[in-house]
């Protein structure tokens, strides 16, 4: 039975993608799994994969050529199965409106005892059933297995009453369902949140190691924003737009930062830590001092972020893109460098998934290796703050009131308004300051 | 090696269970109490008149008649589609009801069958309220929602219509333990099919009124059949009165074509519940002269055997024997069946232009005391 | 307050309202000259004599709808059924004629009758003695349907029974005879039929237990609090009416939640709750609701067939764990 391969749904404001490379070709074997095509959305280029069984029958949309979320773009079918109106139907799907869900059969031929394409089948998905007596049944296929969202019912009002895609979250419910947690996960609420919600049960999931890489934002609680903060916030957007900034410049004497990275690079070449990963590491850790300004002003609350995720700039081709170097304040300097490297390759080649360059607390805007002494960035919403970092460069300053060359660098940090005032990211960027004249603080 | 194989049945047992009966078989389910002879009824008949005022006399033929008229026009309402669901006719069992009832006060109790608007219309409710109930209409006595199974008036102590065989006996049994209870020389009346005879409410309803005493007149109206199935073919001894003798409780068979002599059998048991809160059971033979109910194809009796016992019409035989006393004329009985059919032309009158029950009423009388809202 | 058994308990009810009013009355198989085949009706013969409390022959049909008669005209029996396994046979009088009448009457016939007795399994009775039948009788409109839980409970339900004017099947549980608690010595006090008691507060998942279940959800929830698990524990207390208000706002609260119940699952009382919950809650689940039932099977008579069969501690536990996702 043949199958309709479309144009699947891969980041949450995708609309429509272009092919940017087929990777197999008409008369391949392809097998479910198997990477069939690159596909360019609005943000990455994503690995498209087989969902069927069978042989690349025909290719409808080219290389360089775009389509809409959910019309046909192939035929996985057997290598003499007849596709003919399959194909007479593509025009008028075109028409019809796109779904998400992908590979829908339509039934063909039925005499053929080959292995047949697997069809995507909604029914059994459903989260596991109970026998007579309340037994769970045997296990069901996963929702990312499936393609089809699974989601607890309350989990999908959290998700609409947030704003959430639920397409951008990994269920951790029995057969991938979504549940009131992964909501809670999303929304990176810490503890002590909303008195009608269960902190135990948060609890106990936060002590519960999680293994590899964290993906989504981090764990945050909401507290109302207070009625004066609300007209500073009104006011302040009137005045400068609806994310009202304010800077703030400091200079940072850097001689013991790259001393520092001087003997830690001498331990092992392969380390390769750059003077930007150690201001990842000390900006996260600055942050955890400060939650004030790990915070971002949402409708009517401020949001605090429990862990410290640091978008990091990466200059592309096209433009800019800030991949997220999640729980930095946790991580080693060479996990951060090794992160950095691998997530700005990717970010070059357009093959960050969403998740990975969205959501972070905090953004680092680095264009000291051009040469820039000093810069204001703009703030990546709803971030509450972005630093802005120039170049390091030795100037003569006044130490003990003589006149001595120092390695300077200014960094200026552009803040929200509505969340940060003058004083409180005074006070970060002087936490931030201490700390990269004096790396030691790290370690203590 | 001794069992028997089927072709070795006799031949009358194989026709007994197709269910069909010839006249033979009719014949033998004959009931003795219910005199063959037209001449030697009404000579029987003549002789309870004595004691009786005309008033009376006229009364108890009104009533039987009015019953009957009313069950006519019933048929043909149910023929026209106004009554719906099941609809039990009466036709030939006027005297029991009339009789039996005759004999007991305004305050006693009655229950019985499905089969009961003679009973409901004997104990005094008004033919409206009949006929609209069967109309399924807001003016019924039970508000359209009982129909034609499930009559009561609380005003008259009519307790139902009841349509699980044999249901009714426990109630009755129940309603006359009350009555004791509270120290009232009230009577319950309960009637009851022979086919309710085989029935376990029966013979453990009778087991504790004996026991305990208590002042209930069961009147089983054995019309011979339970629906198709005649009382040969569904009984291993078939004198129900003697089945009294089981539980010591007094008994007396009864003919039930004589409405005198069902009324003189009741007074009786009547006497013994109230003065000594005793029970008695009344066999009263009768037959019913339609079908079990509008939907029977009959096919179980012979024309012949209807036919015969409506030589032995109830009304007939009261109106000839008051006529032969001197009682009554004919210009007399055609005044009276002129009122009953004026009477019965009024009830489907009211019947008909009752409104339907309320879409509400769906929903009222399921609690007396709902606890819809919880209290705060 | 004193503390005293279900069963004492059982027993004052009947007594006070013995004593309240003239119109009730107690018949049944050994309640009087034997004071009772669970001693529910201990010392009752003694105080009301042989009029106002009855052995009847084993004739449950028969008695049971004697009892309805006797409604109809003015009394207020109270049916014991020495176990609602032999209600079975009087189930025509308590469906056909109790049930009803009130309602194919139109109105005139009310039946103030209680139909009482021990429900569910006892201790190794086998399979005719130890049949929980609530859905049976809660199926039915016009029938009310009570289970008390704990000796007050059982007092003041028993008595808001007797004096309702309706039907009333009210299901004790042999096993929780002796089980002690606080009861109310006021003649008045009294519970009124139709509202859930909240047994424990809680926040992270409701556990909707009746009868039997009540006190093993209780402890559930105790061994479920030292693992980080809030439980919510709601009494019915009467199942039809039921009160789904008070359960729905809990599972607006906790979003899982967890039927405990001794009888069969299939078209069972935890299955009408559910689907309530469905119904009016479905947008606050985070999980399916899940019922921990008795085994789908005739009750076995072995002890350890018997106590695979009845709903424990731990099932409780690892429901209330597994629709918390903590599995």
């Amino acid at each position: 039975m043949a199958t309709q391969v479309i144009m699947p749904k891969l980041s949450p404001t995708m609309e429509e993608g272009q092919i940017s490379r087929w990777l197999k070709k008409e008369g391949d074997t392809v097998s479910m799994g198997e990477p069939l095509a690159e596909i360019d959305t609005d943000k990455a280029t994503m690995e498209m994969q087989a969902l069927s069984n069978g042989v690349l029958r025909k290719i409808l949309v080219k290389e360089g050529e775009s389509a809409p979320l959910g019309q046909m773009i192939a035929v996985i079918g057997e290598p003499d199965e007849d596709i003919s109106q399959m194909l007479s139907g593509a025009s008028a799907e075109k028409a019809k409106s796109p779904s998400p869900a992908q590979g829908e059969t339509e039934p063909k031929s039925e005499a053929k005892t080959e292995p047949k394409a697997e069809p995507e089948t909604p029914a059994p998905l459903v989260a596991s059933r109970a026998d007579g007596n309340g037994r769970e049944a045997s296990p069901s296929p996963s929702a990312v297995d499936s393609g089809r969202l699974i989601v607890s019912p309350l989990a999908a009002r959290m998700a609409a009453e947030a704003g959430i895609d639920l397409r951008d979250l990994t269920g951790s419910g029995p057969g991938g369902r979504i549940i009131k947690r992964d909501i809670e996960l999303a929304l990176e609420q810490p503890k002590g949140g909303k008195p009608a919600t269960s902190p135990r049960v948060t609890q106990l999931r936060a002590v519960e190691p999680r293994p590899g890489q964290q993906f989504g934002a981090s764990p945050y609680r909401d507290e109302p924003a207070s009625e004066i903060r609300r007209t500073i916030a009104k006011r302040l957007v009137t005045s400068l737009g609806p994310v009202p900034h304010f800077f703030l410049t400091t200079e940072i004497e850097m001689d013991k930062t790259v001393e520092m990275r001087k003997s830690i690079n001498a331990l092992d070449p392969e380390l390769k830590i750059s003077i930007n990963d150690i201001i990842i590491k000390v900006v996260a850790a600055a942050l955890l001092q400060h939650p004030q300004v790990n915070a971002s002003y949402q409708d009517r609350a401020i949001r605090y972020y429990e862990r410290a995720d640091i978008g990091v700039a990466v200059a592309i081709e096209e433009g800019l893109i800030t991949p997220v170097v999640r729980s930095a304040d946790q991580k080693s300097l060479s996990e951060i460098a090794a992160e950095v490297r691998e997530l700005a390759e990717r970010a070059r080649n357009r093959k960050l998934r969403p998740e990975e360059y969205t959501g972070a607390s905090f953004s680092i805007s680095n264009l000291g290796m051009f040469g820039i002494d000093e810069f204001t960035a703009v703030i990546n919403p709803p971030e509450g703050a972005i630093l802005a970092i120039g170049a390091v460069s030795p100037k003569p300053v006044v130490r003990d009131e003589q006149i001595v060359i120092r390695q300077m660098m200014r960094v200026t940090m552009s803040c929200d308004h509505r969340v940060i005032d003058g004083a409180t990211g005074a006070k970060f960027l002087k936490t931030l300051k201490k700390i990269l004249e004096n790396p030691l603080y790290l370690v203590v | 090696m001794s069992k028997q194989q089927p072709s070795e049945r006799s031949p009358k047992t194989e026709k007994s269970a197709t269910g069909v009966m010839d006249e033979e078989a009719s014949e033998s389910a004959e009931l003795s109490t219910i005199r063959e002879d037209h001449q030697q009824a009404k000579q029987a008949q003549k002789g309870r008149l004595g004691g009786l005022d005309r008033e009376t006399l006229l009364g108890l033929y009104y009533k039987m008649l009015l019953i009957r008229r009313f069950e006519e026009k019933s048929a043909e309402a149910y023929s026209m589609g106004k009554i719906g669901g099941f609809c039990h006719l009466y036709i030939g069992q006027e005297a029991v009801a009339v009789g039996s009832i005759s004999a007991i006060r305004q305050d006693d109790y009655v229950l019985t069958s499905y089969r009961e608007h003679a009973h409901a219309i004997a104990k005094g409710m008004s033919l409206e309220s009949v006929m609209a109930e069967l109309f399924g209409k807001e003016g019924g006595c039970s508000g359209g929602k009982g129909g034609s199974m499930h009559m009561f008036d609380s005003k008259v102590n009519f307790l139902g219509g009841h349509a699980i065989v044999g249901g009714q006996i426990p109630l009755a049994t129940g309603v006359a333990f009350a009555t004791k209870y509270k120290g009232t020389d009230q009577v319950t009346l309960c009637y009851f099919g022979e086919a309710a005879v085989n029935q376990g409410s029966f013979h453990e309803s009778l087991n504790m009124a004996q026991l305990w005493k208590v002042p209930c007149v069961y009147i089983c109206e054995n019309n011979q059949y339970g629906m198709g199935t005649s009382l040969q073919r569904s009984m291993s001894f078939q004198d129900i009165a003697q089945k009294a003798c089981a539980y010591e409780i007094a008994s007396e068979f009864v003919d039930g074509m004589d409405v005198l002599a069902v009324r003189e059998a009741t007074e009786r048991a009547v006497e013994r519940a109230r003065k000594e809160y005793l029970p008695t059971l009344l066999e009263v033979r009768t037959y019913r002269f339609m079908g079990h109910s509008m939907s029977d194809p009959g096919n179980y009796r012979t024309r012949a055997e209807i036919e015969k016992y409506q030589q032995r019409d109830p009304i007939k035989l009261f109106a000839a024997s008051l006529r032969e006393a001197g009682v009554i004329g004919d210009k007399d009985l055609a005044e009276i069946d002129s009122r009953a059919k004026e009477e019965v032309d009024r009830a489907i009158r009211f019947a008909d232009e009752s409104p339907l029950p309320q879409p509400e009423e769906l929903y009222t009388d399921v609690y007396a005391a709902p606890l819809e809202k919880k209290p705060s | 307050m004193a503390v005293i058994t279900m069963r004492e308990a059982l027993n004052q009810a009947l007594r006070e309202e013995l004593r309240r009013d003239e119109n009730v009355f107690l018949m049944g198989e050994e309640v009087a000259a034997y004071q009772g085949a669970y001693k529910v009706t201990k010392g009752l013969l003694d105080e009301f004599g042989d009029k106002r409390v009855i052995d009847t022959p084993i004739t449950e049909l028969g008695f049971a709808g004697l009892g309805v008669g006797a409604a109809m005209a003015g009394l207020r029996p109270i049916v014991e059924f020495m176990t609602f396994n032999f209600s079975i046979l009087a189930t025509d009088q308590i469906i056909n004629s109790a049930a009803k009448m009130l309602y194919m009457s139109g109105g005139q016939f009310k039946v103030p009758i209680v139909f009482r007795g021990p429900g569910g399994s006892a201790f190794q009775v086998s399979s005719q003695h130890s049949q929980a039948l609530e859905s049976w009788f809660a199926y039915f409109p016009g029938l009310k349907v009570v289970m008390p839980s704990t000796p007050a409970d059982a007092k003041g339900l028993l008595k808001s029974s007797i004096r309702d004017d309706d039907p009333v099947v009210f299901i004790e549980q042999e096993r929780m005879y002796g089980n002690k608690g606080e009861v109310p010595e006021d003649p008045d006090f009294t519970i009124p039929l139709g509202v859930s008691e909240v047994k424990r507060a809680g926040q992270d998942a409701t556990i909707v237990a009746r009868s039997l279940m009540v006190p093993v959800a209780l402890k559930a929830a105790e061994q479920l609090e030292k693992q980080g698990v809030s439980c919510e524990v709601i009494d019915p207390r009467t199942i039809r009416p039921l009160d789904i208000e008070t359960i729905v706002t809990s599972v607006k609260k906790t979003n899982r939640v967890v039927v405990a119940e001794e009888s069969h699952p299939f078209c069972g009382v935890g299955a009408e709750i559910s689907t309530e919950i469905m119904e009016r809650a479905f947008d606050f689940l985070d999980a399916p609701v899940k019922r921990v039932s008795g085994a789908d099977v005739p009750m076995p008579y072995a002890k350890n067939l018997e106590d695979l069969a009845i709903p424990t501690v731990d099932q409780i536990v690892a429901a209330v764990r597994e629709v918390s996702y903590l599995e």
